[in-house]
Parts: structure tokens; sequence; C-alpha cells
């Protein structure tokens, strides 16, 4: 192995060879390759963060985020297994049971990735004792609604406030279980930022939390990301087009 | 014109009979019956505890996600929520006006659903009694014992409730839990393709329906006596009516008549029904009692739903349902039929007109627009009503300037019918149950009476035709003597 891997080198991804080009993580190589790996907290713009671990892989028979290990040759990764898929399951009703997730009165629903990726992983229940937090809408914006039940804290908003609209509306707060988003002004609404409904951090919320206001169910069933293909299939192809 | 039975003058001494029907999801009711030792009856009440609180989980939310929250009020009518909350929600984003294909959109869908719910009704819960009669043996009292003795009747039933569903598909997105009606209008509208397929399953949908209406016909011709006489009183009836007279179930004013059938009021806006209807409560159920406010608690009581309709409007506007409805109206010339079981003729009646519409609505072009929303200036508040399978429904709503529902009234067809379901089951006490030992087949006869208005509960409506009962017999100092459980078959 040299330091830097050849052009054409290659890891082992669930026994087949997947190119990666120098710099790429497996995440973002397997993707590129039309490889399927879920993911919640990555967004191929922004660099890893590696928290929510929903793209935990095995590389070399260890556990690691595969949106922030970077892809060496001859790696043997493996991700579609019951092992890991089982994790993964855990790992995402966890969430679901952490926040409010009513799916089926969710704007979100159909555009949803975490439903999308708890469709993948073939997850039918909680699971998990519901915890039923009590987090109150923020509705102060007279264009965005923010419904604080939904959030599984990725930090996308708040990465792509900081670092695209360089705003800094948001930011998470607390440890722990009392970790949750909070608005950056002195009221605590969201009225008193200087959030306009074309940032970057308006589109990438993966589940329901930033929301346009009075525009709910305006697309219909049928017509919504995940309606028609899954999302392993509408991942991929957003890489691709991309 | 309540009756004496609601409450014993002296309950001391008497025994306490409870059907209880096991509830698992939505709906929860029962019947206590008040009996001396010589089984006089002296006080029968049905006991509801119903979706309480609904309105606690509204209230805050954004008002777009209202239309699709709602209809888990609901298993089996949810359409019937969705397009209430919608049009009230209409006179929110001040579309008072909706676009033609709006309009024929959710009409096609709220007539669907009609269709499927009057067809589930008839042919799943009640047509057992009805065909296999009110004693007959208690395990074959069932959708299975009607397939066996009527397998045609029986599978034209599941395949109207088909058409119905796949009508609400279409229009609303998904079977259950659409969200094809949004505030100021709808989503999506039907596609050619969509329409070409419901027209050709229509000509059958109209012979079964017709079919129905028949068979109801000729049960009520055959027993007269028993249909009319069955737990029968009289009382005002309300429901919307077009604005033409015609019978509306998606849109019109609110129309009342006494029960003698002279009109109380007519063409009232429904944005003003609190000042029309009161609601009382009693401290032994927790659905309220409504009451028309200008007659009071007493006397101010009525019916919705099928029958009440039917015989409230000027006429129905399509013909084959318009000519069963002379037929049901000639069983008492002039004067309003009350007797519960003709809520089923009534109901079948309602829905042979459900496919004529649709089949008016199929050959409408503005089904197949593009103009889907409209809107207007922003008000804060909305009442929006409909005539739901089983009754009139009322969905009233207040929505500040952030967007978040801060007041929410929700009044459906089975509390409109509290009073007059109370007082079936009393006359059906009295005429059956006076003087005899409680059976199963007798207590039976009382939930035949529940069931003919068709509530929404949904041990009602997840067992095959019947409830699960659970029956105790207590002393009169509430010691358990007896104790028969009956289980109910759920549709799964
Ligand atoms: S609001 Fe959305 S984008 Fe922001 S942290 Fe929560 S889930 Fe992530
Ligand atoms: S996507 Fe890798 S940790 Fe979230």
């Amino acid at each position: 192995m040299t330091d830097t891997p050849e052009a054409d080198a290659t890891f082992q991804l669930d026994g087949h060879d997947v190119p990666f080009e120098p710099g790429q993580t497996i995440l973002q190589a397997a993707l590129a390759a039309g490889k399927y790996i879920p993911y919640l907290c990555f967004h191929r713009e922004f660099h890893p963060h590696g928290s929510c671990k929903v793209c935990t892989v095995k590389v070399n028979g260890r556990t690691g985020a595969s949106c922030t290990t970077p892809a060496r040759p001859g790696d043997v990764v493996e991700s579609e297994t019951e092992e890991i898929r089982d994790l993964r399951r855990h790992l995402v009703q966890f969430l679901f049971t952490e926040g409010n997730h009513f799916c089926p009165s969710c704007e979100q629903s159909g555009n949803c990735t975490l439903q999308a990726v708890g469709y993948d992983l073939g997850v039918t229940t909680g699971h998990y004792v519901p915890l039923f937090p009590n987090r109150p809408l923020d509705a102060s914006h007279p264009e965005v609604l923010l419904d604080f039940n939904r959030c599984i804290l990725c930090e996308l908003c708040v990465r792509a406030s900081t670092l695209v609209d360089h705003k800094s509306v948001f930011a998470l707060s607390g440890r722990g279980i009392d970790k949750h988003l909070v608005v950056n002004a002195e009221s605590g609404r969201l009225a008193d930022t200087n959030l306009a409904v074309d940032d970057k951090a308006m589109s990438v919320c993966p589940v329901g939390v930033i929301q346009r206001k009075r525009r709910g169910f305006l697309v219909p069933i049928g017509k919504r990301t995940y309606d028609e293909r899954p999302i392993r299939e509408v991942a991929v192809d957003r890489e691709k087009e991309a | 014109m309540t009756s004496s039975l609601e409450k014993a003058k002296d309950p001391t001494g008497l025994r306490r009979v409870v059907i209880e029907p096991v509830s698992r999801v939505e709906g929860h009711g029962k019947v206590t019956i008040l009996l001396d030792a010589a089984n006089k009856v002296h006080q029968v009440r049905l006991h509801i505890v119903e979706f309480r609180g609904f309105e606690r989980f509204i209230q805050g939310r954004p008002y777009w996600e209202v239309p699709v929250m709602v209809q888990r009020l609901c298993g089996i009518c949810p359409v019937s929520h969705h397009l209430a909350a919608s049009k009230a929600l209409d006179r929110v984003v001040g579309a008072h006006t909706l676009t033609p294909t709006a309009d024929r959109v959710r009409r096609l869908m709220h007539y669907g659903q009609i269709l499927q719910s009057h067809a589930l009704h008839f042919y799943h819960l009640s047509s057992p009694d009805l065909l296999l009669g009110f004693e007959s043996e208690v395990a074959r009292r069932n959708v299975v014992g009607v397939l066996a003795a009527y397998p045609e009747l029986a599978k034209q039933g599941v395949m109207l409730r088909k058409f119905g569903q796949e009508v609400i598909r279409i229009t609303a997105g998904k079977r259950v839990h659409g969200t094809g009606s949004i505030p100021g209008g709808v989503n999506k509208a039907v596609s050619e393709a969509e329409r070409d397929e419901l027209q050709r399953a229509l000509p059958d949908v109209i012979a079964w329906a017709r079919t129905g209406v028949a068979l109801v016909t000729e049960l009520f011709a055959k027993d007269r006596a028993t249909y009319e006489r069955f737990g029968t009183v009289r009382s005002n009836i309300l429901s919307l009516v077009g604005r033409d007279g015609k019978l509306d179930l998606y849109d019109g004013v609110l129309r009342a008549r006494d029960a003698d059938g002279k009109i109380l009021f007519d063409g009232v806006d429904v944005q003003g029904y609190d000042a029309l209807i009161k609601e009382n409560v009693r401290s032994w159920s927790y659905m309220k009692f409504p009451f028309l406010t200008a007659l009071g608690p007493e006397a101010g009581w009525y019916k919705v739903g099928p029958l009440a309709r039917i015989q409230n409007c000027d006429s129905l506007g399509t013909p084959l349902a318009d000519a069963a409805r002379d037929e049901l109206l000639a069983v008492t010339p002039g004067k309003l039929v009350h007797a519960p079981l003709a809520f089923h003729w009534a109901r079948m009646i309602e829905l042979l007109h459900s496919a004529e519409v649709i089949e008016r609505l199929l050959a409408d072009p503005a089904l197949l627009g593009t103009d889907l929303v409209a809107s207007g200036p922003r008000g804060t508040m909305g009442v929006g009503v409909i005539e739901a399978p089983r009754g009139t429904l009322i969905h009233h709503y207040e929505v500040d300037e952030q967007d978040l529902v801060t007041m929410c009234n929700l009044i459906v067809s089975t509390t409109h019918n509290n009073q007059a379901m109370n007082e079936a089951i009393r006359e059906v006490a009295r005429q059956y149950l006076d003087g005899h030992e409680p059976t199963e087949g007798l207590l039976n006869h009382i939930e035949v009476a529940i069931r003919a208005f068709d509530p929404c509960l949904s041990c009602a409506t997840h067992a095959l035709g019947k409830m699960p009962l659970e029956v105790e017999i207590l002393d009169a100092e509430g010691a358990l003597v007896e104790r028969l459980v009956r289980e109910g078959e759920h549709l799964g």
C-alpha cells in the first residue's frame, strides 16, 4: 500500500469491488458506485459529521461510521448483513421514539428521509417505549414553521445556516437526552432571526422540522420523493445526477 | 318528548343488566337496564365514551395538517372528517368558492365514501339481523352466515364497498388516510384513465345498488307491522339540504322539521350552527345531548342521518333514488317516517343515489381540470358541515395569525342521534323486554335498534354484524350475579 491510493484502487463492499478516488469516504465511494448505505446526518454538500451512526458498517471486522471512514484499498466492508441492519434498525427506532413522529398526519410523509430509511430497514414499529416529549412549535415567523417534534439532531440546518447562509440561525443546545435544537435569537423565536425562505437551511432538513407555511399537503400522495421508488434507488440516482 | 325510562323513580332493589360492547379502538358504548323482580323495565340508557379530547391534539397544530389529522377520529368514515375540516378551513384561507375541479373532486370523494360506508353497514353489520332474524342462532348471525345463506348478495356488498374505496383512492390518494383535500381545494384532479376505470364499473354498481334497495323494500313490506313499530319514537329531524332544497350530502344550508314534518327553520347558513344547536350533558354518559335551541332540551332533540335527510329535502334529484324514496314516503303518506328500521331502507336509497351522483360527476369534464386551489382574504375562523354517512358532521376551528389552531369544536353525527338512540332502545325495551327474562336474543333487539342508526363506535364497525358483548347481571347491591361474554368477530 502506498500513501496515495491508486486511481483504480478498490475496496470490497459485501463482496463486490467498489472503486474509489483519493479522499473519498466509504459512503461516498459506495454511493458513487451505485451501492446504497443508509444514512441520515450525511449530506453531500457538507463535511461529514458522523453523529447519527445509521451509516455504520464493519470495516475489516470493526464497526465505524461509513460517512467519516476514508476508503482504503483492499478493505473488506460489510454493510447489508443482518447484524448491521439490525443495529441500524435499533438506531432508527430510537429516533422514532425520542421525538414525536406521527407519519400519517405529517406533511413530510413520503418526502421524509427518516421514514424512508425506516422502510428500507423494515422498521414497522417504534419498538421502544415512546417518550412523547413536549416540544412546542415555533410559528412566530411569517413564512416558516418549526416543528421540533420531529428533530433528529442531525445538525444539517446548523451547518447549512452557518457555512452556506453565513447566518447561524440554528444551534444545538444541551447534552445527552436533553440535547435539542434552538434558534439563535435572544427571544428564542424564529421571527427574531434573519432566516429567509430561500436560505440553504430551509432545504436540508431530512425530516419535517423546517416547513414553509401554508403549503402543507400541496403535493399529492404518489408524487412525493419516496412514493414511487425506495430511498435505495433515489439516493444513488441523486449521487449520479450531482 | 324525552321518555320516562331515562331515570328510574326509585332504583333501590332493582337489578342492573349491562350490555357492554368491548371496544379496542376508538369508541366504547354500553347499555344499562334496570329491572325489578318481575323483569319490568325501569330504566334504559345507552352510555358512550367517545373520542373525548381529540380537540386537544388539534389545538396548537398548523391548520394545513388538520384535514389529514382528523381522519384519525374514525376508522370507517375518515373521508367525512377530512372533508368537513377542509370545508371549515376553506374559509380560513379565504376560499369561499372552490374551483369547479376542486368542488367535483371533493364531491366524488364524498359520495364514494357514502357508498362504501353504507355498503359496509348494511351488508356486513346489519343484514345478518335483517335476513337471518333478530333471534337467529347467534353463532350464525354474522356476515359469514349471510354469505352462506345469500352468497350473491354478500358478494354484491363486497363489490359495492370496493368500488367506493376505489373512488376514495383515486380522489384522496389512498384508500385510508388520504391527503387529497386541502384548505382551499384539492391537491390532485382525476385523470382520464381513472375516470374511465370508474365509469366502466358503474353499470354493475347501479344494478347492485338497485338490488339492495329492492331487498330492503321487500323486507319492510313482508313484516310491515314489526318494521314500523320496532323502537319507533317521534322526533324532530335535522340535516343539510342543497340551496335548491334537494338532497346535497356535500354542501348546503341547515333545515329542521318537527316530528310532523313542519319546517322549523330552513336555509340557515352553517356558520351560525352554534346559535341553533345547544348541547346538554348527563352525568351518566360522556356523549353530549344536542338539541335545537329554540325548542329546549326536552322537546328539541332530533334525528340525523339517512332517514332524516331523505325526508328533510324536497327531492333527491336523481331519478332511480327518487322513485325508491317515493315508495318509502308512501308508508305513512303526508307524515314523516320515524321507524329506526326504516334507516336501513333510507340508507340503501342513499347508496343508490350516491351511485347516480357519481355517474353524473364522472360525466363532468371539470373533474379532469387543472385549477385546483382557490384563495382569498385570510379569515380567522371557519365552520365546515357535511352530511357524513351517519348524519350531520360539524367541524369548527379558529386559527390565529401564526397559522395555528386555537379552538376546535367537533359535533359528530353519532352525537346528534344520542337522545334518539336512547329513546329507541327504551321503546324496544318496553316492547320486547318488559316482563321477560333477558336472553341474548332479546338483548340483541336492543343492539338492532342501536345498529339501525349506524353509530360510529369502533366495536360496531370492526365486528361482523354484531357487537362484542359482555352482559353482567348485578344484584341491587351491585354484586355480580351472572356474566355472559360473547366475543365479537373482528374484520382484522
Ligand atoms: S431541524 Fe432538521 S436539519 Fe436541523 S437538526 Fe433537526 S432534523 Fe436536522
Ligand atoms: S450518516 Fe454517518 S453518522 Fe450519520
